[in-house]
C-alpha cells in the first residue's frame, strides 16, 4: 500500500471512529487499535502509540465544552490523577516488556468489558449520600447544575476509587486507550458521584493520564509520524463533528450496534493474540 | 466547590473557564501543525510503500537534537512530531495552570496534590528510562 492510500484510508477510518465515539459516548480510541492492527496490519505497538495521542486530542478537545457546562469536579479529578498517572507509567512500562500477543489478548478482553459496561448504562448514583469524613476533608463534595438549580452531592469511598483509578491508569498506559468506561465506573459505582459529573470529570482526567505514558512511548519509538498523523487528524475531525451534531443525546440503537462491533473486534483481538497473528 | 462569590474573585468556575480555553487553543494549534506536517509528508512520500508490520524502536524513537535539526530543514516528520509534542503539552499545561489556580484560592492541600501530579508527569516526560 502506498503512503498516500494508507494515509487516506487510515484517516477516513479514524474519522468514522471519532464520529461514532463522540455520538455514542464510548470514545473513538477503543476501535483505533483494532482497526490499525486487524485491517492495516500495523504492529500493535505503533497502533497503541497513535491511539494514545488521539486520546489526548479528543479529551482536551471535548473538555473545553464540558467545562463551560459546570459539571466536572476539578478536585476529584486532580486527586484521582495522582493514581491514574502513576498507573499510566506502570502500564507504559509493561507495554514495552510484554509480548505483543499478550497485549492483544488483554486488549480484546478490555474491549468486551467496556462494551458490556456501556450497555449497562448510567448507574443509579444520586449523590444523595451521607457526608463521608475523608471526602469532606478532601473538599470533594460539590454541586452541579440541574434545571431545578444547583444540586448538591456527597462523595464516598475515596480509597477504593483511588485504587481502581490506578488500575484504569495502568490499562490506559498499557493499551493506549482512555479507559473512560472504567474511570466512570469507579466514580459513579464506588464513589457515588452523579453520572453527569463522573463522565465529564473522567474526560478531563483522560488527557492527563495519557500524557503520563506519552513520554515513555515517544522514547521507546511507539509513536511513528506516518501512523499517528492520519489517526489524529481523522479522530479530531470526527469527534468535532460528532459533538456538534449531538452534544448530549446518545442514540440508543447506534450505541448498541457500536457495542456489538466492539465485542466482535475484541474477539478478533483475542484470537489474533493467541494464534500469534498480533 | 467555589469559595468567594464576589465578582472578580478567583473561583473554581473562573479557573475552569480559563482551563477550557487553554485546552481548546492547544488542541487547535497542535492539530494545525500535525496537519501541515502531514500534508508535506504525504506529498513527498506519496508513492513510497507504507508498511508498519515490523516494529523497530530505533526507527521512531524521539530525541531532541534530531527534532531540532529536522525542524530547521523543514522535515515533515519533525513538523508532525512538533505537533504531537504540542498536543501532549496541553494537559500538562492544564495541570501546571491548576497549581496557580489553587494557589490563588489558597487551597494548599490541592496545591500539593497538583504538584504531585505535575511531578509524575515531568518524571515520565523527562526522567524515567524504562
Amino acid at each position: 500500500m502506498s503512503t498516500l492510500t494508507f494515509t487516506l484510508l487510515v484517516g477516513l477510518g479514524s474519522l468514522v471512529a471519532g464520529l461514532l465515539g463522540a455520538l455514542t459516548g464510548l470514545g473513538g480510541g477503543v476501535v483505533i487499535v483494532p482497526l490499525l492492527v486487524l485491517a492495516f496490519k500495523v504492529d500493535i505497538r505503533y497502533a497503541i502509540g497513535a491511539s494514545l495521542i488521539s486520546v489526548i486530542a479528543t479529551s482536551s478537545g471535548a473538555a473545553a465544552a464540558y467545562v463551560r457546562e459546570g459539571y466536572s469536579n476539578i478536585r476529584i479529578g486532580m486527586f484521582l490523577e495522582m493514581a491514574t498517572t502513576a498507573g499510566a507509567i506502570l502500564g507504559a512500562f509493561l507495554a514495552t516488556r510484554l509480548h505483543t500477543g499478550t497485549i492483544g489478548v488483554v486488549f480484546g478482553a478490555v474491549l468486551i468489558l467496556s462494551a458490556a459496561l456501556s450497555v449497562r448504562g448510567p448507574a443509579a448514583a444520586t449523590g444523595k449520600e451521607k457526608p463521608d469524613a475523608l471526602a469532606t476533608r478532601l473538599r470533594m463534595d460539590s454541586s452541579y447544575p440541574t434545571k431545578d438549580g444547583p444540586e448538591k452531592y456527597h462523595v464516598r469511598r475515596v480509597p477504593v476509587g483511588f485504587g481502581m483509578m490506578f488500575g484504569a491508569g495502568t490499562l490506559s498506559g498499557l493499551l493506549g486507550i482512555g479507559s473512560g468506561a472504567l474511570k466512570v465506573l469507579a466514580m459513579d459505582l464506588i464513589m457515588r458521584v452523579p453520572f453527569k459529573v463522573s463522565t465529564t470529570t473522567s474526560n478531563f482526567m483522560i488527557g492527563v493520564t495519557a500524557a503520563a505514558s506519552a513520554g515513555i512511548y515517544l522514547r521507546r519509538g511507539f509513536i511513528v509520524p506516518g501512523v499517528a498523523m492520519p489517526v489524529i487528524v481523522g479522530v479530531l475531525i470526527g469527534s468535532l463533528v460528532g459533538t456538534r451534531v449531538l452534544i448530549n443525546a446518545r442514540p440508543k440503537v447506534l450505541r448498541i450496534i457500536f457495542s456489538l462491533v466492539i465485542v466482535a473486534l475484541g474477539i478478533e483481538m483475542i484470537y489474533g493474540g493467541f494464534t500469534g497473528k498480533i | 466547590m467555589s469559595r468567594g462569590t464576589k465578582s472578580g474573585a478567583w473561583t473554581d468556575a473562573k479557573m475552569e473557564q480559563i482551563v477550557g480555553t487553554l485546552l481548546q487553543t492547544g488542541v487547535a494549534l497542535a492539530g494545525a501543525v500535525v496537519f501541515v506536517g502531514g500534508f508535506i509528508y504525504v506529498i513527498r512520500n506519496a508513492r513510497v510503500v507504507a508498511s508498519y508490520s515490523n516494529f523497530s524502536a530505533q526507527r521512531a524513537a524521539l530525541n531532541v537534537t534530531s527534532l531540532f535539526i529536522g525542524l530547521i530543514h523543514a522535515d515533515s516528520r519533525a513538523i508532525i512530531f512538533l505537533g504531537l509534542l504540542l498536543l501532549i503539552a496541553t494537559p500538562v499545561a492544564r495541570v501546571a495552570f491548576s497549581v496557580v489556580g489553587f494557589w490563588k484560592e489558597r487551597d494548599w492541600l490541592y496545591v500539593f496534590v497538583t504538584l504531585i501530579v505535575l511531578g509524575v508527569l515531568m518524571y515520565s516526560l523527562f526522567a524515567v528510562n524504562v
